[in-house]
């Protein structure tokens, strides 16, 4: 069992947890996840490494509360304890002095786009963040992001806060010039932000999150096509070069089970289904 | 010996084990084959010939002493029995149930001769849930020899290695890389073969016997074999298996629908998908499935997507002679509704508008001369090709082994081809005190076969750790 030491909620429905795991704390690296099980009965759920003490012997991750599990997650509080978690899984990233360093989050994958900022920021590089959302309600951690960038980007599609979309990205990259991009966040927008360094020749890394069931190599349920190669997110990412990856593809098989996890969260809503998994 | 000589004349007709109905197995997920009764017990074991060289021990990879636990049987000493069995294999109550011994210990039964052999497998099935139904025993342990074993991986042959070298007086821990132990027995081999409360009780056994399991942990990621060695551990077992999927690398591979064999089967075995959604983990299954290959593993697929509902048609590139499976599996899958279609194969997956596969065009083929397996290689006829409706596909063509472990582990030998771990005749890798074996070694191959090599390595481990200073 791995114990909640700390919740901290980052948005409307978006959670932060840190949780006793000393063995996968001493070995984590920035661009690795973990798996986590919340019980018994639970799904495989893969969570990208937002932060890591080998001192404290903790592991975070973060999470919206979108589906069954993770609103099941987000229930829990200190104290508690989840059945299972794995790791670390996956490639680390290859952090090192590229000179400047623009590192785009999304949504939910802000948090952990704060540890490349971290680790980049720690090589020497100097690193300009952009974060954005559907909404305002989606940002996050702008302090933290704050903190550690030289400069801070805000935007959102419906333009409550900050830019309105990205078409400014491409404006700034005409005026401004960056040796590497990384961009940790929902599939389309990994996909228009690769699409707009690609004419600049900016090495763009996307972290993919597809479906995954073991997250080490067994299922081949997150296979990608990236330069026209089936890979592996699990074993052969979860990070790949932006330029290369069929996102279309990948938004596809992200969709396989949606009926079934609309399902799943719809009766997780009605109070849990007849097998004594409620909600309260 | 106060043994009377048994009867010359020998009932030539083994005793049935009752199975269920196809009409209703099909329909759920409950074990298929339902034990011999104790009076049905007694009958087979009155087969027995109890020769005094018996022929059946050669045949099976661990030696368990088939003639000594039949006596006891015959006896009524079903304690006794188990505990004879035991002597060599900890796993009786799986073996009994998956292993080939139509190939084995059985195909050497004298009995068989004359008529059909004695069903040396069931009876051994029969004794392992008599121990279930009334408690465990516990074998007596060597004194502590103070000294640290990590077995890697807690499938059929991680799990014989740590059972043996713990009652040596090793101090075992057993690194699973699964939120659950058994390897294939759990993700693999469907309940309605294996129960996997049962697999869950031999991993029960093994823990009471001292075996420290640690569940969800990754050997090349959460730790390395190198950094275990710093830390005291004296020699190792790697039993990983051979977990990594095989593609085709045809046309349409990724569209929705199309699974690998372990995908498949992990969902439904370790995530209990039919039971969606008490469980979480979901399986999307349509009306028409085909399942490609030809081996236990495709049959375990094929026979899963029947009780979800589906119609299955195999697709098997070689004809019926050369089907890898087991013969007693393609038996079962037939009298459930399995249609097979031979001598064929895919060429490429078509979808719908939704990115779902929606049919598959395949190709005719006849069988040339024998290949490198020695098995009649299948060649493709010209102008063959035809289309096949379907909505769902389980590749299943075979596993090959994780890299993990051979990536961060340096100077452990492996074969280039097929990423194996190369091991001597007793698992002995390149590396000192570094034992491998099961599929991991010998790529994709049976229980039984990969217990076998458990205990060899057991064995050799004894004997370098002894010599050890």
């Amino acid at each position: 069992m791995y114990k909640i030491v700390t919740t901290r909620e980052i948005a409307p429905k978006e959670r932060l947890f840190e949780v006793e795991a000393p063995d996968i704390a001493a070995k984590a690296q920035p661009g690795q996840f973990v798996m986590l099980i919340i019980g018994s009965k639970g799904e495989r759920v893969p969570l990208t490494i937002c932060d890591y003490d080998a001192k404290k012997g903790t592991v975070s991750f973060a999470f919206h509360e979108v589906g069954k599990t993770t609103k099941e997650l987000g229930l829990l509080k200190e104290g508690d304890c989840i059945e299972n978690l794995t790791g670390p899984l996956g490639n680390p990233s290859e952090i090192k002095n590229y000179g400047k360093v623009l590192c785009v989050g999304g949504s939910i994958m802000i948090a952990p786009l704060l540890l490349q900022v971290k680790a980049m920021k720690e090589a020497g590089n100097k690193v300009t963040t952009l974060l954005g959302a559907r909404i305002k309600d989606g940002l996050s951690m702008e302090n933290e992001a704050e903190a550690m960038s030289k400069k801070v980007y805000i935007a959102t599609d419906d333009g409550s806060k900050g830019y309105k979309g990205l078409d400014f990205l491409k404006k700034l990259l005409e005026t401004e010039k960056f040796d590497r991009c990384v961009v940790m966040g929902p599939v389309v927008m990994m996909k228009a932000v690769s699409e707009i360094t690609k004419p600049f020749g900016i090495p763009t890394i996307v972290t993919l999150t597809p479906i995954m069931i073991d997250g080490m190599g067994m299922c081949g349920v997150c296979r990608v096509t990236v330069g026209g190669k089936m890979l592996f997110a699990c074993v052969d990412g979860p990070e790949f070069d932006g330029h290369q990856v069929d996102f279309d593809e990948l938004i596809s098989r992200q969709r396989l089970f949606l009926p079934e996890e609309r399902l799943s969260s719809e009766l997780w809503e009605l109070g849990g289904c007849k097998c004594g998994r409620n909600k309260a | 010996m106060a043994e009377t000589k048994p009867k010359p004349k020998i009932k030539k007709e083994a005793i049935e084990m009752p199975k269920q109905e196809p009409k209703e197995r099909v329909k759920n997920f409950s074990e298929v084959a339902l034990g011999y009764s104790e009076e049905q017990a007694l009958e087979e074991a009155s087969r027995c010939l109890q020769c005094v060289k018996p022929q059946c021990v050669n045949g099976c990879p661990v030696e368990v002493p088939i003639p000594e636990f039949i006596k006891c049987i015959r006896e009524k000493k079903y304690a006794e029995g188990i505990t004879t069995i035991k002597t060599k294999n900890a796993l009786p109550a799986v073996c009994g149930r998956v292993c080939p011994q139509e190939e084995q210990c059985q195909v050497k039964c004298v009995v068989g001769k004359i008529g059909q052999p004695v069903s040396i497998g069931r009876l051994e099935r029969y004794l392992a849930d008599w121990e279930r139904d009334n408690g465990f025993q516990m074998p007596e342990k060597a004194k502590p020899t103070g000294k640290k074993v990590a077995v890697v991986g807690a499938g059929p042959a991680g799990l014989t290695v740590a059972a043996d070298l713990v009652k040596l007086g090793y101090d075992v821990t057993q690194f699973e890389a699964l939120h659950l132990a058994g390897g294939v027995l759990v993700y693999g081999i469907p309940e309605f073969r294996l129960p996997k409360r049962i697999v869950q009780n031999e991993v029960d056994y093994i823990q009471k016997l001292g075996v420290d399991l640690r569940l969800g942990n990754l050997i090349g990621r959460t730790h390395t074999i190198p950094e275990l060695m710093k830390n005291g551990y004296d020699a190792f077992f790697i039993g990983s298996g051979a977990g990594l999927p095989q593609f085709m690398d045809l046309p349409g591979e990724n569209l929705g629908g199309i699974y690998s064999a372990n995908e498949f089967l992990i969902r439904v075995n370790l995530m209990k998908a039919y039971n969606f959604p008490e469980y979480d983990t979901p399986i999307r299954i349509g009306k028409h499935v085909v399942v490609i290959g030809g081996g236990n593993v495709a049959m375990d697929c094929a026979r899963s997507s029947m009780r979800l509902g589906a119609s299955v048609c195999l697709l098997y590139r070689r004809s019926r002679d050369e089907l890898p499976a087991r013969k007693e599996e393609i038996e079962n899958a037939e009298e459930e509704g399995l249609v097979c279609k031979f001598l064929a194969a895919p060429l490429r997956f078509i979808g719908d508008e939704r990115g779902w596969v929606k049919a598959m065009d395949c190709e005719c083929m006849e069988l040339g001369p024998p290949d490198a397996s020695g098995r009649r290689r299948p060649v493709p006829i010209k102008g063959s090709e035809f289309t096949m409706e379907t909505d769902t596909v389980i590749i299943a063509i075979g596993q090959t082994p994780n890299p993990i472990i051979q990536r961060t582990t340096e100077g452990l030998v492996v074969n280039p081809k097929h990423g194996t771990i190369i091991v001597d005749e007793n698992g002995k890798t390149s590396l000192d005190g570094v034992y491998a074996g099961g599929d991991v070694a010998t790529g994709a191959a049976t229980v039984i076969s990969a217990m076998g090599m458990g205990k060899k390595a057991a064995k050799a481990i004894h004997a370098y750790l002894s010599n050890k200073k």
